[in-house]
This record gives C-alpha cells, structure tokens and sequence, in this order.
C-alpha cells in the first residue's frame, strides 16, 4: 500500500515527507520532477509514474503536489482518492489545503497522516472520528443546534453539502419535491441505500461537521436552459495586424433570480499581442503572456445588457488564427438551482430536541463553454 | 532558507526563557550552525519536569522529521519519555519512535517493555495503540515479541484490537519472512471473525502475506460476501479485488456457453422433450452435455454479483471502481451495462480520478462496446481538459464508433482538428484514421476529409495526415491513384520528414499508378537528397530502387546519382543501405541470382497496417489495477486466473458448526449444546407417549417425502425461490436431470441456509408427527406439550430403529446442503399442519412450537440461532391484533399474533400467526394476498392460498415478514376470490427480536463490548438508561419478568442479585443484540437499561417496557 508521501510545492521544494513504512529517500522524486519538465503544464503531469523501484502517484491540489511512493500492486484510484481524502481532511482542519497552512500546522498535520494510515492502509478517514482523536487548531464546538444544507449545481451536476451541528444521535430523513429529476447518486457512507432505491428519499444519521452528503448527476432529458446567453462576434482581419471582437452577454429566463459573478475568460490565439476593448459593464484585463482576457461582468442587470467590444492587435506578419477562440463563462445563481431540484422537508427521528433547518440553493456554471 | 535560520538562531539564544517563545512556531526546527546547541535546548527540555516544555520540544523534533531533517542523535533523550503519562507527548513520542527505531536498534529495545504493558492495558485504545507502534517497529530482535502480541490481539475481546492485529500482520511479515506460516494461521483466525471492523483489515493481511491461499477463503466467502456493504470503504476495495480473484477460479464463465447457446438454441428450447429421447441416445446425450448445457450460475457467484452491486452508488471513486472492474471480469455480459453509468459519473470527478477511469473505460469499451455508447456525449472532450484526459477520451470515442454514430463522431473530431494543441490534433487525426480502417463505409469520406487537411496551414497537421492517408491507401491503392498524385505536389512544400517519408514511400510502392509522375519526384529529390533528413533519405532510395525495377530506362542514371550520393552520406545505415540495393539491383556478374528476384522482393505486395488500440487485450490484468494501467506487471501483482473448465466443488464454501460458533457462547459443538438445552426440559416428560404409533407415521414419511419431493421442487421453486427466478428459467429443466447439484444451489443463496435445511427437515417430521397424534389426541395443554416431547424422544429413537432414516438424518447434518427438495415439502406440509389449532389452542400451540423451537435450535447449525433456554413463554399471553374487522370485511374476520417461534422458511422473517374466520353463510373462496407494498429491504413470504374456507370454519396460517428491524408496518392486500382489502401488519418492536441464552458473564461481557463499540464513534449511542416508577403490580419477581417478556420477546439471563433483572434476545433480521437490565430500587423506583447497536430499536423498546413496567 501507500510506502510515502512527499508533499511539493510548486517550486519543486519537497516541504513535507511522512513515512509508513521503511524510509524512502527522497531521491524518488526526482523522477517526478522529471515528469513535471517533460509535461510543461501541471495539469498534464500524469497522475502514475513508474520509477525502476517504486511507483510515483500523485495528485495536484491547491500548487501543492502530493506524491504517493507506492512499492507493489495496489489500485491506482485507491490512492488517488485517499490523497484526494487527505486533502479534504487539511481543508477541514485548517480551512485551507496550501503550503502555509501545512507549515503553519506541521505537528498536527502528521498527527493526522500517523492516524489516517497504518502501514500504509487506510485506518481513520472520517472527519467527525479524527476529530476526536486530534483536535484541530481552533476549537470551535458551536453547541447551536442547527443543520444547512447547501446544494450547489454545476451544469447539469450536483452535490448536497451538509453543515450537521446536531448532539445525540438524529436519524434524519430528507426528502425532495422531485427526486425523478435525479438520474444517477453516490451517497456518504451514512446513507442508507436501500430507502433511497424504495423510496427516493435520504435516510440518514449523520456525521458531526461539514460533508459531502450526495453527488447527484441529472440526465440530460432533463436539462433545463442554461440562464444565460452569449451573443459573439469575433473576427481577425484577412490582412493586417488587426481584429475586432464584440461579446454581450445577456439574460434568458432565470425565474425573477439576478444572475451574479458572472465571469468570462478567453484563451485567445498565440498571434493576439494586447486588445483594446471597452466593457459596458465591469473591468477586463488581458494578459498577453498567458493569452488570457478575463472580463469580470458582476451582476448582470437585465435592464442593461453587459457588452465588451474591441480591438485585438495581432503580431504583424503571422498568419491569421484559423480559429476564434472559446469563451468560458462561469456564473452563480443564489436561491436557485438550476436542475428543478427542491428539498421537500427533512425530519429528525431519535432525538426529541427541535433542530434548526436551513437550505441554500446555488447554481454556478463549473464548464459553460461558448464554441465560436 | 538563510533567513529561516537566522530566526532560529534568534530563538535558540532565547530559548532558555520560557516555552511561550516556541509557542507560535513549531516548524521552525531548522538545524544549520547553531544545530549543535539547539539540539542542546531540546534534549534539556526533554529532560525537564514540565509536560508543556516536553511537549514543545517534541513537537519541534516533529517539525523536524516532517522536513526531512535528521533528529536521530535525540533519540536517546526522546525515548525516555516513552512512558511519559501526557498522552500528547506521548504520540509525538510514538511518532518518532517509530521512524528512528530502525536506526537505533538497542536503545529502542528499551521501549519494548513500555508497549508491553500496553498491551495488557483495560482500555482497548491503549491496547491497539500499543501494538500499533509495537508492530511499527522494525527491529529484527522482537519478532517473538510481536508474533506473541500478534497471537494475543487476534483473540482480544474488542473487535478494534483486533483490527490492529491484522495490520500489524503484514508488518511482521515484511520484517522476517519466515514467519509466514505462524501468520497464516493467525489470518486464518481472523478471517472467521464476524465483525466488519476487522474483514478489511485482514483481507488485506492475506493479500499481502498469502494471496495463493484461496482456499483459507472458501468457508468465509459467504460471510465476506454479506459484510461486504458494512465494511469501511478502503477494506471493500480490497475484499472486492480479492473476491474477482476468488471467483474466477471458483466459478464458470457466465459468457462461454455464448455462441454455443446460439448455436443450439433451438435445441434447447425443446428441452422437454429430450428425457424422452434421452434413453435412445444416452451417450450422444452426454457427449453433447457440456455444450448444450445452459449455463446456471453458482448462486454463491450470484450472491457475489448481488452484493456488490449497491456500491456502484458509493462516494469513493476506487469501490466504484473495484465493483466495476469485478463486473466486467465476472458478470454475464447482459448485465455489465450498469456499470457504465457509475463509471461516467466518476469521470466528472478530479482529473486524477478521471484519468485512470478513462484508461479502464478505454480497455472496456474495446471488448463491450454497446455499454458505453449511451453515453458517448460524456466523452466529448472541452478544450479546457489536459492534454493526457483528451487524448483518453478520443480513445474511447474511437473505440466506441460504429456505424450508426460515426457521422456525429467525425463531425466532433472536425472541431478538435482546429485546436490550438497540436499533440492533441495529431492524436485526432489518427483517431480519424483509426474510424476509417474500422467502419468500411466510412472510409472515403475520411479519406477526403483527411485530403482537404492536406492544405492545412499548420504543418503538424499535414503531416500527420499523409502520415494517416498512407496507410489508409494501402488498403485500396488502385483507387486513389489521384489523392497519390496530389501527395506527390505536397513534396515541395511539406518539410515534417515523417510526412516526407511516407509520401516517398507510396509513390515508390505505387509507382505503377502514377507512372508519369513518379520519376519527376525522384528527380527532385534526388537534387535535394543532401539536405533531407535519414528516414527521407532511406526512402529516397527505396523509391529509386523501385523505380529502377519498374521504369528502368528513365530512372537508370538517376538511381545511380542517388545510390552514389548515398554511398558517402554520413549515416552508415545509408550507406549500408545503399551498397545492399546496388547489389540487389543493378545486375552484375556475380550477383545475378539474386537480381532476378529483386523484383519479387521489392514490389511484394505488402499486408495493409492495423490499427491497433493501444488498450486492445489489456484486460488480461485485473482492471483498475496498477498493472492495468502501466500495461505492465507491477510488483505483487497477481493474475487473473482464468476460468476453470469445470466448476470446482461448491461445497467448500458450506459454513460447517465448528467456523460459526459465536462469540458469545462457550459451547463449542452442537451436541453439547443440545444436551445442555433439552435434558432439563424434556427428560421428565420423556417416554411418555406411545413410541410404537409415531414410529409407524415416521415410516410412511420417508417414501411421502420422496413421491411428493420430485414434482413439488419445480413448483416450490418458482413459487418460494423468488430470488433464484432471476438466474434463468432453465434451471427448471436441469433440475431434473441433476437433482442433486440443483439442490445444492438452491440452498446456497441465503448466508444462514445450511441450518435452515437441517432445522426444517427436523421440523417437518415434526408438524407430521403432531398432525398424525393431533387427530387422535385431546387438545389439552399438558398433551400437546408432551407431544413435542415425544416428538423429541422420537426422534432420537427412531434414529436407532430405523436404519433408513438414521441415514437421512445423517446425511442432513454432515451435508445440510443438498436438502432443498424438503424445504418444499415443508411448505406443503404447513398446510396441513396449520388448519389444526382451532382459535382457543393459541397459546397452547404457542408452547408447543416455542419447545419445538427450542429444540431445533439446539440442533441447529448456525451460530444465529440461538437456543432460548431460559425463556419462560407460558408466562406471557399472545396479544391478538385485527387485520380485517368482521363488518369491513364483510363477514371475513382476520386477526393475526406474533406466535414467537422462529419462522422455518427464513431465520430473518417474523412469523405472524394470521386466523381467518368466516362469519357468512357462504363459502369463502381463495384467500391470498397480493400486492405487498413493502419497506425497501423488507420481504414477505405469503402464506399458501387457502382455497376454500366454509361457513362458520376458522383456519389459521403462518407467514413470514422481514421488517428489517424496523417497525415499519408491511401493506398488502389481503383478497377473496371476490373482494380486495387493504390490510396492514405493524409489529410492535418486541416481537421483531428472538430469545437469545446467555451467562451472566457473557451477558457482561457483550454489554461491555457494545458499550465500547460505539466510542469510535458517538458516545453512548449503543445504550438508553431510563428511570421509571414500577406500576402497582409489579410487585414480585415474576410479574416482572412477566411483564418484561410479554412486551418483548426477551430470554432472562439468570443474575446474582435479586435486585436485578437481565434479557437478552436478538433482532431477527440481522441479529444484533439486544440487552435490557432493570433494578429496581427502594420504593418503586427503578432503573432501566437496554444496549443494542440498533439505535432505534433501542429507543422504542425502552418505550414499551416503560409503559409495560408502569402500568
């Protein structure tokens, strides 16, 4: 199983090493770095890397790597999500998963890897169990007796967050207005499978804390319009050094909800030197190394359409991209979810104390992409 | 970094100050010059009194592993505070102990004696951390050491110590080797254990320690099989991987009779008639046997598939995973398709995740293509993926084309050609190519589409195309001489030398459809032959030499201007190359023998390139594997085995008395259990009855069983074996022709079927015997209960008498497998057995089959049935509930009781008692029930229809519910041949549990345990105290007790103090425990307690008893 794990940061500094078994020079990672050259980006480092002696596994979070050293057969996935675990656990401890804050808590964060694996298997994994053996930094025990569920909505996938505060053992049960939308589920450990498959609804007693209660897709029969449209013009001149580009973003239906924290980003094309543009709305900025214009819309008013028109200066001489650029768009609807997805209501058995119920609805675009 | 060290210099030099200065900096451990004198601070910090400064330091010395810093000159100061009482120190201290002890060998043994007080600890924490790290600690001299502790902790009485033992198996095992068989052993203790804490942890020991020892599996498979939903995520990985494993040398494939099956479909469809053929062509018959045999799964392979299914939904993408790999190498193929979905769904998780599903999808959609092509949309690719997860998805999108999707995908792949990556555009085109050798009728409109990239301004892009259109051409030159030619312009302007090549080479290769063409190439490239690169220059001179052979006269001189240019080019490949075709061509005296055949050589016609998946015939390793992945063997893979040809025996995986005692009793075999349990009840009454008239209804009921076995087992089976209907309805046929192995797995499905058999044969002699005497006999209490007894004594001494039957009943012990044909009779004989108790005899019939439960249990084989020995069931009287009220059900009254007696048919269901009476003046006519509505998991088992009920007549039967433990009500309808009615049965959750015997000290023991059990996770959540004020009644002793087993069915465990009253039953659906305690204080006051792991359970039995108590 899992032999060690090397924590990197961007820079190539190993900041971190925890061993589980024997110790494993940190020579090993040497081949990763190699790997990290020979892909240029980080996100095409590939996530397996066999060296003459072990096998390099490895997952990129927050510009931190975290390198798995593994030494025989194990499945790929079965590290990839316990490293993916590890890292849930450094955002639920310290709220965040970067290099300063593992530095900051060192001590703790190796209480936790010495408690999360024994000899390289998994042994404490879930929060509300490891929290009872290592305390994090900042006790926060609220006593308040409260439970908020956020449901937050990519395209036409979903997850339901749970935030439980509850003391004893509540048995809850939750169930939607139309749990037919949902097409395909994954579920916490904590629910109980078999009412969901008889009766669509979410029996469950929760952990203590902040969890992922379900992952939900919903099919594509289903899909509902996707709240905004984008209106685009794009066009580099046959010759000269020149291009025009014009987008507006505007509003279909989105059920008297404002739109918000819209955001637009254009990879465009290596020969586009610096555009000159003029939003109607918000700011936009494009950096030419990178090549990417991010336009910052905000809210969108629907009595006012936002609108980003311009001129794109190209290198003289090359010849004219062949292709217009893509537009990604991300945005973020509060009170709504987009899927049609509602909470019905959600009961608590075993405890006889009344809870505080609460239920945030967020939409927000994960991959909108606009192809021109 | 310097910077850094000037801050610790600072704080070395203040460190004498106080421990506040460390206080906000722990991962400042650095050592550079002032290393020596910090280490100083530290060690006098480790030495002080103060747990805060101890504390301090050894989180620095943390700080400093974590980096990578060596801290091992500590260790002697560190490994003093081993034994430190602050139980923060301490872990710190176990953390570096554990990294540095490899290192210091000697002054680590001075630990040793620390960890093994631990191990001794009462508190099981102490006891698991201590072998935690005592296992963790990789000096050779304590092996005996560890092996003892190893030995000690798999016996432990906490489940979570035992745990810890199977980890610290595999440590044990990689420090010395030659432990191994001790550790086998250990392995295979744990490996019975029944705990889901420990299944995972010690299928993984024996992944690591023994993996070729399946067969330590078979007598656990069924076990591991039901765990397998309870166990915690990481184990279910590793039993579901070990399992494939399992299976495939276990079972048949479900896919081979495949194509055999379509082949002689027809003949099987006719299967009746061929018993009446059989005679004539017997050999023929059993030649043909193994191919025309439809394949019936093992139900052992069934339960495996069954199992593992649900966890497709689970959150961690490697379950997911393991299940999927498990169904594609186990499943029939009709059934593969749900993974699919599960699969796509991982695919929108981390790029990490997605990547190497997408690489087992890959090997996937090569072998099962229509699985995934429902979701071929998922694979689209957006521009924002990394390059490593597009190339995948084009892979995939490749395999997955077909003739009906080809269109949308080539249109798909004409978006990815514009993008502005270029490894994935060239990936694209070959994916194009890859479509067009595979779908025929696709192939010229690739070709052209490939063509008009050709005048693609980007370079990559055409010359990966040429690169593509070669080999598509080779598979039909003749018609394309045309693309040929506009191939040839492309050399003036194409520079990518791969690109070059290949149009060099399908000119020469066919030269003869561009005739004219093909010496004007060689002429140009001859001119430019300096400047090419190698691979050009190689086909430069093949494309000479071929030309040479076919247009010699207007090639000679040219060849030899290249072949000279050659001969002085720098690579020696060249020149060799050159010098060979000189040879080979140009006639000379002494190499004429070959020249002739220069022709043949060059211009044979060459086989047309395959394009091949790079994923094809990867699934010889175990997908979601390493090895999958790598494509190549990792270290401790194991293979796949293949399927066996012939099925290995099934009943290996029978789970015998001796593996299944339970924790909690001491008897250790069933005989001694038996006599323990019926001597005090039966012995008096024993004899009594005339032994001479049931051994006579004995005699008649062999040859009764064995007429009414062969046609009632099809009937039964389709009827009762709702589960098995599934696995095909040939089954049926082969039953007849092999009955034996039939049997065999019919019985299987169900994990507690083995006892079921042995205690249902036993119980169906017995209704027998009792509907013989029954008749004859009175219906008073004292006769009735003697009656069981001397069904008892019986029993027993017919076994002497009758050779026979003594064989039969032998044969149900020892093998309680291949029993299944008398599970039916024992439906059957239900009904006659249950019209005799008229509606006052309730109670009494309620003794009779309490003993007669109480009896079979003794004899039965599992550990779930426990003998109720001390219940006291004369004691409570049967409350009766209304089903159907005499003027709703317009004349038809319908009450039913919970009779307390294990239900025959399934260990799990409830029986309730249900009595029909018909008020009217006409006949009632098929009474049934149809349409349960149940909870999910629920089941019912309906009890046979009752064809006609008389006027005024009452009958009662018997029927099976499996609430789940949960009291939720079971709805049906309950229908007459004319009416319908909505019914519904809603147990109070007393009755949904069963009398379990126990000591006093186990009764402790098991209260500890479940006590402990719920620390890991939420305090006390495994036990409900509740003060309560006793009800008037309730004075004695036996009011009580009465009103506690009255209200639930409880078993008293016998107790010191007379102050303190003690049950224990079992919930009926899985099992668990339940234990109430009352003591009853001055006045009337008293104390209430029940533990059970069934939180609601629980809850709600607290309820009842407190109402019953204070009543």
């Amino acid at each position: 199983m899992i032999h060690s794990l090397f924590l990197i940061n961007s820079a190539g500094d190993i900041f971190l090493e925890k061993h589980w078994k024997s110790v494993v020079s940190r020579s090993v990672c040497d081949y990763f770095f190699e790997a990290q050259e020979k892909a240029v980006d980080v996100e095409n480092v590939p996530p397996v890397i066999p060296t003459p002696h072990h096998y390099l596994i490895s997952i990129y979070q927050d510009k931190v790597f975290f390198v798995a050293v593994i030494q025989t057969e194990v499945p790929p996935l079965f590290v990839i999500e316990f490293l993916h675990r590890v890292v849930a656990m450094f955002r639920d401890y310290f709220g965040e998963c970067s290099e300063a804050a593992i530095k900051e808590n060192v001590v703790t964060v190796y209480e936790l890897l010495e408690e999360m694996l024994d000899n390289g298997f998994p042994l404490a994994t879930e929060s509300n169990i490891l929290k009872e053996l290592i305390r994090p930094p900042t006790i926060l025990r609220s006593v308040v007796n409260s439970i908020t569920g956020s449901t937050v909505f990519a395209e036409i996938q979903g997850v339901i967050d749970a935030s439980i505060k509850l003391s004893g053992m509540p048995d809850l049960t939750l169930s939607f207005m139309n749990p037919r939308l949902l097409d395909d589920v994954s579920f916490h450990p904590c629910v109980r499978f078999k009412r969901w498959e008889s009766e669509r609804v979410l029996s469950f007693i929760p952990p203590d804390g902040n969890f992922r209660l379900m992952d939900y897709h919903v099919g594509s029969q289903n899909l509902v319009a996707i709240p905004v449209y984008v209106n685009h013009n794009i066009n580099f001149k046959e010759s000269g050094s020149s291009g025009r580009f014009d987008v507006t973003v505007g509003l279909k239906q989105t059920m008297g909800k404002s739109v918000e924290g819209v955001i637009m980003t254009v990879h465009m094309p290596k020969v586009v030197l610096n555009m000159n543009l003029t939003p109607t709305q918000g700011t936009y900025t494009y950096d030419p190394v990178t090549k990417i214009l991010t336009w910052d819309i905000g809210k969108i008013n629907p009595q006012k359409i936002p609108n980003l028109k311009g001129v794109i200066c190209l290198q003289s001489g090359a010849p004219k991209p062949e292709e217009n650029p893509n537009l990604n768009i991300q945005f973020r609807i509060q009170q709504l979810a987009i899927s049609g997805i509602k909470v019905n209501r959600l009961d608590m058995f075993g405890e006889k104390y009344k809870p505080f119920k609460g239920v945030k609805y967020v939409t927000k675009a994960g991959k909108f992409q606009v192809r021109t | 970094m310097s910077a850094g060290s000037a801050y610790n210099d600072e704080k070395g030099g203040s460190s004498n100050t106080g421990e506040p200065e460390y206080g906000h900096d722990p991962a400042s451990g650095g050592i550079f010059s002032s290393d020596y004198k910090r280490h100083d601070d530290l060690k006098e910090m480790l030495d002080s009194n103060k747990d805060s400064l101890k504390l301090e330091a050894m989180k620095r010395i943390v700080a400093m592993i974590a980096r990578g810093k060596n801290a091992s000159d500590l260790f002697p100061a560190v490994v003093k505070n081993v034994a430190c009482k602050n139980i923060e120190v301490k872990k710190l201290v176990y953390v570096y102990l554990v990294r540095y002890a490899e290192e210091q060998q000697d002054l680590a043994l001075l630990s040793i004696s620390t960890f093994q007080r631990g191990l001794k600890d009462p508190n099981q924490l102490i006891r698991a951390s201590a072998l935690r790290v005592l296992s963790s600690i990789r000096v050779t001299i304590i092996v005996p050491i560890m092996m003892l502790a190893i030995k000690e902790a798999a016996s432990d009485m906490s489940p979570y110590v035992r745990k810890t033992a199977a980890h610290a198996i595999p440590k044990l095992y990689s420090l010395d080797p030659d432990q191994k068989d001790q550790l086998i052993e250990v392995i295979e203790k744990l490996l019975a254990d029944k705990t889901t804490l420990v299944a995972g942890s010690v299928v993984m020991a024996f992944e690591e320690v023994c993996p070729e020892r399946i067969d330590l599996i078979h007598k656990n498979y069924r076990k591991l099989c039901n765990l397998l939903i309870d166990v915690e995520e990481w184990g279910q990985v590793v039993i579901i991987n070990m399992l494939t494993r399992y299976a495939r040398t276990q079972f048949l494939n479900p896919n081979h009779n495949e194509s055999l099956l379509e082949e002689s479909a027809e003949k099987a469809f006719y299967g009746s008639d061929e018993e009446e053929t059989e005679e004539k062509d017997e050999k023929e018959e059993v030649a043909a046997l193994a191919k025309r045999k439809p394949y019936v799964m093992d139900p052992d392979h069934r339960l495996l598939l069954r199992n593992t299914k649900p966890l497709l939904q689970s959150r961690n993408a490697a379950v997911v995973m393991a299940v999927a790999q498990l169904y594609f190498h186990l499943a029939p193929k009709a059934e593969v398709g749900v993974i699919a979905k599960a699969q796509v769904r991982l695919m929108r998780s981390h790029s990490e995740v997605q990547y190497v599903v997408l690489q087992n999808v890959a090997t996937m959609s090569i072998k099962r293509r229509g699985m995934f092509e429902p979701y071929l949309k998922s694979f689209y690719i957006r521009s924002t993926d990394p390059t490593l997860i597009k190339v995948l998805k084009l892979e995939v999108l490749t395999n997955l084309a077909n003739e009906t999707n080809i269109s949308t995908i080539l249109r798909e792949f004409q978006t990815y050609i514009k993008s502005m990556d270029k490894d994935f555009v060239a990936a694209s085109i070959q994916a194009i190519g890859r479509c067009a050798t595979n779908i025929g009728e696709v192939r010229d409109t690739c070709l052209n589409g490939l063509v008009q990239l050709l005048s693609n301004r980007d370079e990559l892009v055409v010359a990966e195309s040429v690169v593509v259109i070669k080999k598509l051409l080779q598979m039909q030159p003749a018609q394309h001489s045309d693309i040929i030619k506009h191939m040839a312009k492309l050399t003036d302007n194409i520079q990518v030398p791969m690109a070059r090549a290949s149009i060099l080479w399908l000119i020469g290769e066919y030269c003869e459809h561009v005739p004219k063409i093909a010496p004007d190439v060689l002429r140009k490239m001859a001119k430019s032959f300096t400047n090419e690169e190698d691979i050009v220059k190689l086909q430069i001179i093949n494309l000479a030499a071929k030309l040479y052979l076919t247009n010699s006269k207007q090639t000679k001189l040219l060849t030899q201007y290249v072949l000279n240019l050659a001969k002085y080019d720098q690579n020696y490949d060249i020149r060799d190359r050159a010098r060979f075709i000189r040879q080979l061509i140009v006639p000379t005296e002494k190499s004429g023998v070959l020249s002739k055949y220069a022709k043949k050589l060059f211009l044979a016609l060459k086989p047309a390139p395959v394009f091949e998946s790079p994923f094809k015939d990867r699934d010889h390793f175990q997908l979601g594997s390493l090895s999958h992945l790598l494509n190549a063997k990792a270290t401790g893979y194991q293979e796949l085995p293949a399927w066996p040809g012939m099925a290995p025996d099934p009943s290996v995986r029978n789970v015998e008395v001796k593996e299944a005692v339970p924790e909690w009793t001491r008897c250790s075999s069933r005989e001694k259990r038996k006599e323990k349990v019926e001597k005090p009840f039966y012995s008096d009454s024993e004899g009594e009855s005339g032994p001479t008239e049931s051994a006579d209804s004995e005699s008649e009921l062999p040859s009764e069983m064995e007429s009414g076995g062969g046609s009632e087992s099809e009937e039964g089976g389709s009827g009762s074996g709702s589960e098995e209907s599934d696995e095909g309805s040939e089954s049926g046929k082969e039953k007849k022709k092999k009955p034996e192995k039939i049997k065999v797995r019919k019985t299987l499905p169900e994990s507690a079927e083995s006892e079921q058999s042995g205690e249902e044969e036993k119980s169906v002699r017995k209704r027998k015997e009792r509907k013989a005497s029954s008749e004859s006999s009175s219906e008073e209490e004292e006769e009735s209960s003697s009656e069981s007894s001397s069904s008892e004594s019986e029993s027993e001494e017919e076994s002497e008498s009758e050779p026979e039957t003594k064989k039969k009943k032998k044969i149900s012990l020892s093998k309680p497998a291949p029993k299944l044909p008398k599970k039916e009779i024992s439906l059957l004989d239900l009904d006659d057995f249950i019209p005799t108790p008229s509606p006052q005899v309730t109670p009494i019939n309620n003794i009779v089959s309490n003993s007669l439960a109480t009896d079979l249990q003794g004899l039965s084989l599992t550990d779930s049935a426990l003998s109720p020995t001390m219940i006291s069931p004369s004691f409570s009287s049967v409350k009766t509930y209304e089903l159907l009220h005499r003027i709703t059900g317009e004349g038809l009254a319908v009450e039913y009781c919970f009779s307390r007696q294990p239900y025959s048919l399934d260990p799990h269901m409830v029986a309730v008692q249900i009595q029909f009476s018909n008020n009217t003046d006409t006949e009632a006519k098929s009474l049934r029930i149809q349409e349960p509505k149940l909870m999910s998991g629920m089941r019912m088992q309906e009890f046979p229809e009752i064809e006609v009920l008389a006027p005024g007549e009452t009958v009662t039967v018997v029927m099976g519910i499996d609430f789940c433990d949960s009291t939720q009500a079971a709805n049906f309808q309950l229908c007459t041949q004319t009416r319908k009615f909505y019914v519904s049965i809603q147990p109070p959750v007393g009755e949904l549990m069963m009398p379990v015997f126990m000591s006093e000290n186990e009764f402790k023991k098991e209260q500890e345990q479940l006590i402990k059990l719920s620390m890991g996770h939420l305090m006390g959540m495994n036990e409900i105290n509740e003060k309560l004020t006793m009800g008037e009644k309730c004075q004695s002793d036996h009011a009580i007790v009465q009103r506690v087993t009255s209200a639930a069915n409880l078993s008293r465990v016998p107790c010191g103090s007379d102050r303190e009253y003690r049950f224990a039953a079992k919930t009926v659906a899985s099992g668990s425990l339940v234990l109430v305690t009352v003591v009853t204080k001055e006045g009337m006051a008293a104390q209430l307690t029940v533990n059970c792991e069934k939180m609601v359970i629980g809850t709600m039995l607290v309820k009842d008893i407190l109402q019953a108590l204070s009543q």
